[in-house]
């Protein structure tokens, strides 16, 4: 029956985004908390010299937000079209609030 | 490579940019130009974050700090990957409220107060100083780099007009395009298409330069990896504080620096163009930085010591013998310091005439009609100037800073000043409770400290701030040394500056918003940003229809009146020369409806309904707020009205009981003189009948004496019915003397009662008295009081109906007053009657029976009012029953 399976369909997308939003948000803190990590680094003071090795780090941790947000920022710029909340014709977002609490 | 060459190549770049440009703002201004709002022109243009300082400087900043210049791009990269809180929030705002510069965004969020716009206007200024020096130094440089043989020749003498020549022709260039057309939405396609174009020719330099220096010099990545691990570089001092904390600044910065404002909110034309930003930015941060490590490192194993590694990205192909590429490589660090002048300037200069020279013109103008033509030429022209100003700062700052400073440590100081609008920013757009006072004063306070711990030293001993002061503190005040405020000492005077600008501005803030009140349109405001996201998905079909002129025509008639509304169209479609139809919504005949329909509900209603049908501008909070102005007046003046209708029929109604009582004092008037004529006209009647016997000559004496007796009884009782009538007039006057003495109550009934006993002497009655209770002393007329007595008991004697007549006067003291009651025992008077017996002529039975006129009791009444007492009639007392009350005490 694909009249009742289209708001389910609905709800599971708009279910996605809102993962998707959380996963956008919650980027940057895990992006702050993996950059901020050099502050417990000593370079100077190491033995053997590493900050060629701090470079592929920071590098690597850079490519890995972009990649994320490149990922994140194609699956939600669908929903800047529709405003805040994706709703669907038979009105399915409430059955993705359902879905998300 | 010649000097004149180099002259050549910049004059030819700028004249292909100006192309570029001036093509890119035909095509918008035709329509033509989709392209020109992609996400990828949008995130190029975005790239003038990385200046100059980024070109060269970054070089600079690694071979002196190591790692540390990465935490410029790593600010910035966390606030686009986290764009979904900020950035998005911002740019919907930005869109929303149509805002033209970020004290556009600070003003307008409180309450669109012009103090704030100054302010942070005066402060974005001040704070762009040392950037634009920055990127003059860096140019300056490298035209010094080219023009001496020695690479790291860069003190040419003729270094100051160098300057002075780069910031003119940039100023040029920015007025050319920057101010060419005003635009309500402040975007400039062409610069914008500029700075993409110089953005992609940065990136190309400095990766061209990244290949050539690692593939090129060094034998590729391992070698590269193995000489960062051999050179000083790697002995880097990583200082937590620092690092956190210039993260920290750099990612405020990009938020608040007004050329990026300028570039991220106000020229963004699509939001979904920031989602593509938020990794391709952070992508384009770390293509530039890629080659930054290698470039130092070989830089600082190649070139000989000495070598200003700030010129690494110059210098190094320069000595490999690469021309080209060095070219190529200046025209990058070229595009990089122009395209941020260019935004820089313009986004200042809309500040500067939006919040300073307009309001100020505005204001001084007072009176003088001029039209609206002349406002655009002001804006124009204060832009131009602003933007002179600007550059002339910016040089002023380098000449008088000797241009000597690393290109990062003048960055800095400008990226702190930036930030301080953070707090204000934020508070603004998450916190309902931010208010215009607490914005004020953490802008003030947290700018005050930055001029005072980081601005004016950066002009070195010899500057604004003496030696003296540095290490004393003012006055001798230790505890307020520039760069160790509240005597805390060993801070890095940048970090020092960051934390307690920020600290204090935040506390500020804070404290002032929690403790002021907002004003109306500041609540407004608030709300509008805060809940941005719940409001903008409004029925937008509504405001784009365009006027159609039944539109109108329906909705006027509903506020004129069909009958007005549909004369005016027709007058109109008349002037126009349709007579017979509608008339066609021309901007003319809008006017003029909107000046009709203004008269009935007033000017803003009357524009915000005629823009809603035209298609023009949303209402705002302005019109709004006007319209309840306007509604609150009306209800005001329907208010007094109310008030005076009401007053109109109190009156009304005052008059109305005026004449009924006029009336019925007419009526009876009429009856007292019926009556007054039928009592004087029965005895006149016998009098005449009797004298005319008494005429005739054959009378016996005595029937002569009885006739005479009878004449003389009549005209005795036409006396006393005159001078009843007298006493009556005088008294309901109130024009009677009274004869005021002390009497002792008891005395006075006695005397009453004896005066009364000729009334039916034949009858016996029996006065029952409580010679106790009557001893107290009045002050009053005693006369008239012993006739009011006099009348009642006389009045009991007549009428009462008994066998065994009885009458009780009963006396009690009632507070002030004195209650004297007068009860028989007979059959009382009847009910309904009640209420006629103190009228005038009130008898209760036949008249001849009774022998009165019937003016005794309306006499006694007279005289108990004239006394300041009363007479009542007290029902249900077994017979009839009077009750006199009399004041103890005079009254006056």
């Amino acid at each position: 029956m694909p009249h009742t399976n289209q708001p389910l369909f609905l709800a599971r997308r708009s279910y996605r985004r809102r993962r998707m939003m959380d996963a956008v948000r919650v980027l940057p803190l895990f992006g702050t908390v993996l950059l901020m990590i050099p502050l417990l680094w000593r370079p100077a003071e190491t033995t053997e010299a590493d900050t060629a090795h701090g470079v592929v780090y920071l590098f690597a941790i850079w490519a890995l937000l972009i990649v994320s947000a490149f990922g994140l920022a194609r699956g939600l710029a669908p929903a800047l079209l529709v405003d805040e909340e994706p709703v669907g014709p038979d009105g399915s977002a409430a059955a993705a609030d359902a879905e998300a609490g | 490579m010649p000097f004149n060459v180099l002259v050549a190549v910049s004059l030819l770049y700028v004249a292909f940019l100006f192309t570029v440009a001036f093509v890119a703002e035909r095509r918008a201004r035709g329509g033509l130009a989709s392209w020109l709002r992609s996400p990828l022109v949008y995130t190029l243009s975005l790239s003038i974050y990385c200046t100059a300082w980024t070109f060269y400087g970054a070089v600079g900043y690694a071979a002196r700090s190591g790692l540390e210049f990465l935490t410029v791009y790593l600010g910035p990269t966390l606030v686009f990957v986290g764009w979904w809180w900020v950035l998005r929030k911002l740019v919907r705002i930005g869109r929303a409220q149509r805002v033209t510069s970020i004290a556009d965004l600070i003003s307008s969020r409180y309450g669109k107060s012009n103090l704030l716009g100054v302010v942070v206007t005066l402060m974005a200024v001040l704070a762009a100083t040392p950037y634009i020096a920055l990127q003059l130094q860096s140019v300056t440089l490298s035209f010094g780099v080219f023009a001496s043989d020695t690479p790291e020749g860069w003190a040419l003498p003729d270094q100051g007009a160098t300057a002075l020549w780069v910031a003119a022709g940039l100023t040029v260039f920015t007025i050319l395009f920057g101010t060419r057309n005003l635009d309500a939405n402040e975007r400039h396609h062409g610069i914008v298409m500029a700075i993409a174009v110089e953005a992609v020719v940065k990136l190309i330099a400095l990766l061209a330069v990244g290949i050539f220096v690692v593939w090129g010099v060094a034998d590729g990545v391992a070698d590269i990896m193995r000489r960062i691990d051999l050179s000083t570089i790697a002995d880097w001092q990583l200082r937590p504080g620092r690092w956190a904390g210039l993260t920290f600044v750099s990612a405020a910065a990009i938020l608040t620096l007004p050329r990026m404002f300028q570039v991220m909110v106000v020229e963004n034309a699509d939001e979904r163009n920031l989602a593509t930003a938020s990794w391709a930015f952070p992508l384009y941060l770390m293509l530039m930085s890629l080659f930054v490590v290698p470039i130092a490192v070989v830089g600082l194993a190649t070139l000989p010591e000495g070598a200003n590694p700030d010129l690494f990205v110059l210098t190094i192909p320069l000595t490999e013998g690469a021309g080209k590429l060095a070219m190529l490589a200046f025209l990058g660090g070229f595009s990089s310091a122009t395209s941020m002048v260019i935004v820089a300037a313009i986004a200042l200069s809309t500040m500067v005439s939006n919040h300073i020279v307009t309001p100020l013109w505005l204001a001084l103008r007072v009176g003088s009609a001029r039209a609206p033509g002349d406002v655009r030429g002001l804006v124009l022209m204060s832009r131009r100037l602003s933007i002179g100003a600007v550059l002339a700062l910016g040089y002023t700052y380098y000449h008088v800073s000797g241009g000597s400073a690393a290109l990062a440590s003048i960055g800095f100081i400008s990226f702190v000043g930036a930030a301080q609008v953070l707090p204000a920013m934020l508070g603004g757009i998450y916190w309902r409770g931010a208010t215009h006072v607490g914005a004020a004063l953490g802008l003030v306070v947290g700018f005050g400290v930055w001029l005072y711990s980081l601005f004016l030293p950066s002009f070195g001993p010899a500057g604004l701030i003496s030696a003296d002061v540095m290490a004393l503190g003012p006055f001798g005040l230790v505890w307020l040394r520039p760069q160790a405020l509240f005597g805390i000492t060993g801070l890095d005077p940048l970090l020092h500056a960051l934390f307690w600008s920020m600290l204090l501005n935040t506390a500020v803030f804070l404290i002032g918003s929690l403790v002021s009140f907002p004003g109306p349109m500041e609540r407004l405001q608030g709300v509008a940003f805060i809940n941005v996201f719940d409001q903008s998905s409004g029925p937008g079909g509504w405001s784009r229809s365009a006027a159609e002129a039944e539109d109108l025509l329906s909705m006027s008639q509903r506020i004129l009146g069909v009958e007005e509304a549909q004369r005016f169209f027709q007058a109109q479609a008349a002037a126009q020369g349709k007579l017979g139809f509608l008339p066609d919504p021309t901007p003319d005949f809008i006017a003029r409806l909107e000046r009709q329909m203004a008269g009935s509900v007033g000017a803003a209603t009357a524009h915000a309904m005629i823009a809603q049908l035209s298609g023009g501008a949303t209402v705002s909070v302005q019109d709004l707020i006007a319209v309840a102005g306007e509604a609150q007046q009306i209800k005001e003046y329907s208010a007094q009205l109310e008030a005076k209708s009401d007053e109109l029929a109190r009156t009304a109604r005052a008059l109305r009981e005026a004449n009924d009582k006029l009336t019925e004092l007419s009526v009876q008037k009429d009856a007292f003189l019926s009556q007054i004529s039928h009592e004087l006209r029965t005895p006149m009647t016998s009098i005449r009948a009797f004298s005319e016997i008494l005429m005739e000559a054959d009378l016996p004496d005595d029937m002569r004496g009885k006739y005479a007796g009878i004449i003389h009884d009549e005209t005795r009782r036409l006396t006393r019915l005159l001078d009843d009538l007298l006493d009556l007039s005088v008294l309901e006057n109130r024009r009677v003397q009274l004869n005021v003495g002390v009497a002792n109550l008891h005395d006075l009934i006695t005397k009453a009662v004896t005066s009364a006993s000729s009334t039916r002497p034949e009858r016996v009655f029996v006065v029952q008295r409580d010679a106790a209770s009557e001893h107290m002393p009045v002050f009053t007329d005693t006369d008239r009081l012993v006739q009011v007595f006099i009348n009642l008991i006389s009045n009991a004697r007549k009428y009462c109906d008994a066998e065994r007549a009885v009458l009780r006067i009963e006396v009690k003291k009632r507070g002030t007053q004195a209650e004297i009651d007068f009860i028989d025992n007979g059959a009382g008077i009847p009910k309904k009657a009640q209420s006629l017996i103190f009228e005038k002529f009130a008898r209760l039975t036949d008249t001849s029976h009774a022998g009165g006129a019937g003016l005794g009791l309306a006499i006694c009444r007279e005289i108990m009012a004239n006394l300041g007492g009363s007479i009542d009639y007290l029902p249900g007392q077994g017979g009839a029953a009077f009750r006199v009350r009399l004041p103890l005490k005079r009254k006056g």
